[in-house]
């Protein structure tokens, strides 16, 4: 599958898959094409080659209807949790089940209460977003996510600005409730250690490019020069740490000047 | 020569710029009218909404209608006295206000209230990518969040301009008639007599329509439009109120010239 913004070109071959019951990390360096690839995921964008399939179904050839029915299966926690600002906790988790089902008030009660207790946040549902701490507002984001027990979750940076108890919570969380659910869940992300941890297969993209893959035990003992930069955190190795720019001899009136 | 060439250039890039921006608002109200059936439907949603933007606005369009009455009454009188026909400045007002100062003002302080609330609340909805995730969720943004505040614009427009002159009329009677003594009998009657329903009261109620819609277009259109960042907000509740002031006193021109050609 490839993807460009007009003629800048963001994925090139890109070519994975993600079974049921599987957690599965996306990492690279920033701006690397890894959101990118979540949103023709979720649909949002559309591959200029090649095909992005959900349970068999090319996203892109589904209409508008098929599109939103198939997204109803879906759960996706964004970055900074993007909870609706002017609801309480109980009212996000509660906003899918209100928009998607014909339950009555008391049965939503219950469900959004259990989502919450899952994710260790019940005494919280009353709470507004402006009360919450980064890490509280990704659990809530997270509970509002599968509210309607997805079959696939995507998550878009889901340790970022965490702190390490924060990260840790987040962590077990993806992994119990892809278990749970026996879901499907993808996660993009740049946290190496907290991703070992919790994931059954790793794609490492560099260049809009799959340059490696593995379980957690294949990336730790793999000696690809990029694996290794990006699992020690190297400052420089395959990918540099200058950005392209003319020789400094010659900005500094050496060789060639 | 450059410098000529340069200023074509950009010319020619605003006007083509204004030009997408008048399109894309078109295509936006059409998938806005389309997407309106739910919050129709789902009517509170459409309530709320009337109650931010219409309830919420009851201050500041009662306090500035009282004012106006009041300058017009003093000014009104000030002028009539001296032809003696001060019995007429009930007459004045209350024409003065129902045909353009009551539509016309209530819908500038409208665009500045209500409609650069729903442009800031649109616009930061997208910038913590809120409109995004219930996109995700398979609910319509546009159907759930941008129909019930442009509905709720619409409908409270109206009210509030109505509102806006018959407070203006009070403050009319209140310096003339209480502090004045202008003859109360005669402010009230040769305004029955002077004020036609059909022509100066329903024509008044149509200009604050028709800017009741363009305003709320123009909010909602600017959030939703708007460059995802604290600058793009701030850039976009600029443009809701500016274009909506012209926008405002245009239309206002152009109505009155069909309503009012005598």
């Amino acid at each position: 599958m490839r993807f460009a913004y007009g003629e800048r070109e963001v994925l090139r071959g890109i070519d994975l898959s993600v079974h049921r019951g599987q957690v599965v990390a996306i990492m690279g360096g920033s701006g690397c094409g890894k959101t990118t690839l979540l949103r023709l995921i979720g649909g949002q964008l559309r591959a200029t080659a090649g095909t992005v399939e959900v349970e068999g179904r090319d996203v892109a050839r589904l209409s508008g209807g098929e599109l939103y029915a198939l997204r109803r299966r879906m759960g996706m926690l964004f970055q900074f949790g993007a909870l609706f600002t002017d609801m309480s906790v109980f009212d996000n988790v509660a906003f899918p089940l209100r928009e998607h089902t014909d339950l009555p008030a008391d049965m939503v009660r219950d469900l959004v209460l259990m989502k919450l207790q899952a994710v260790g946040l019940r005494g919280a549902a009353q709470l507004h977003p402006n009360e919450l701490s980064g890490g509280m507002a990704r659990r809530v984001a997270l509970a509002r996510a599968v509210a309607l027990d997805p079959m696939l979750i995507l998550y878009d940076e889901p340790f970022a600005g965490l702190d390490p108890i924060s990260l840790g919570i987040i962590g077990q969380l993806i992994r119990r409730l892809n278990d749970a659910l026996g879901a499907s869940s993808v996660m993009v992300t740049h946290d190496v250690h907290e991703s070992l941890a919790i994931v059954d297969y790793i794609y490492f993209v560099s260049d809009g490019r799959i340059v490696a893959q593995g379980t957690p035990d294949e990336i730790r003992a793999s000696r690809d020069p990029f694996v290794h930069q990006f699992v020690h955190a190297e400052a420089d190795g395959p990918v540099p740490f200058h950005y392209p720019a003319e020789p400094i001899e010659r900005l500094l009136g050496g060789e060639g000047a | 020569m450059n410098a000529i060439a340069s200023a074509l250039r950009r010319i020619g890039a605003m006007t083509i710029d204004g030009i997408w921006r008048l399109g894309f608002a078109t295509r936006f109200l059409l998938a806005v009218l389309m997407n309106s059936g739910q919050s129709l439907r789902r009517i509170h949603l459409t309530i709320r909404e009337l109650y931010f933007s219409g309830v919420l606005s009851l201050l500041i369009i009662t306090v500035s209608g009282l004012f106006v009455g009041l300058v017009l009454g003093l000014q009104g009188y000030d002028i009539l006295q001296r032809y003696g026909s001060a019995d007429a400045v009930g007459v004045m007002v209350a024409l003065s206000l129902l045909r353009e100062l009551g539509p016309v003002i209530a819908a500038l302080l409208f665009a500045s209230r209500a409609g650069s609330a729903i442009t800031a609340e649109i616009g930061l909805m997208k910038t913590t990518e809120q409109l995004k995730a219930m996109d995700m969720m398979a609910v319509n943004p546009i159907a759930r969040v941008v129909a019930p505040r442009f509905w709720g614009g619409v409908l409270s427009m109206p009210l509030l301009a109505a509102l806006f002159s018959a407070m203006g009329i009070f403050g009319g009677w209140l310096i003339t008639v209480v502090v004045i003594g202008v003859d109360d009998g005669a402010f009230w009657s040769q305004m029955q007599a002077a004020v036609e329903f059909r022509y100066d009261v329903v024509n008044g109620v149509i200009k604050s329509a028709v800017f009741g819609t363009v305003v709320s277009l123009i909010a909602v259109f600017e959030g939703y439009d708007c460059q995802p960042t604290a600058e793009g907000v701030s850039r976009a509740i600029t443009r809701t109120v500016v274009t909506s002031a012209l926008a405002i006193l245009a239309l206002d021109f152009v109505l009155t010239s069909f309503m009012f050609r005598g």
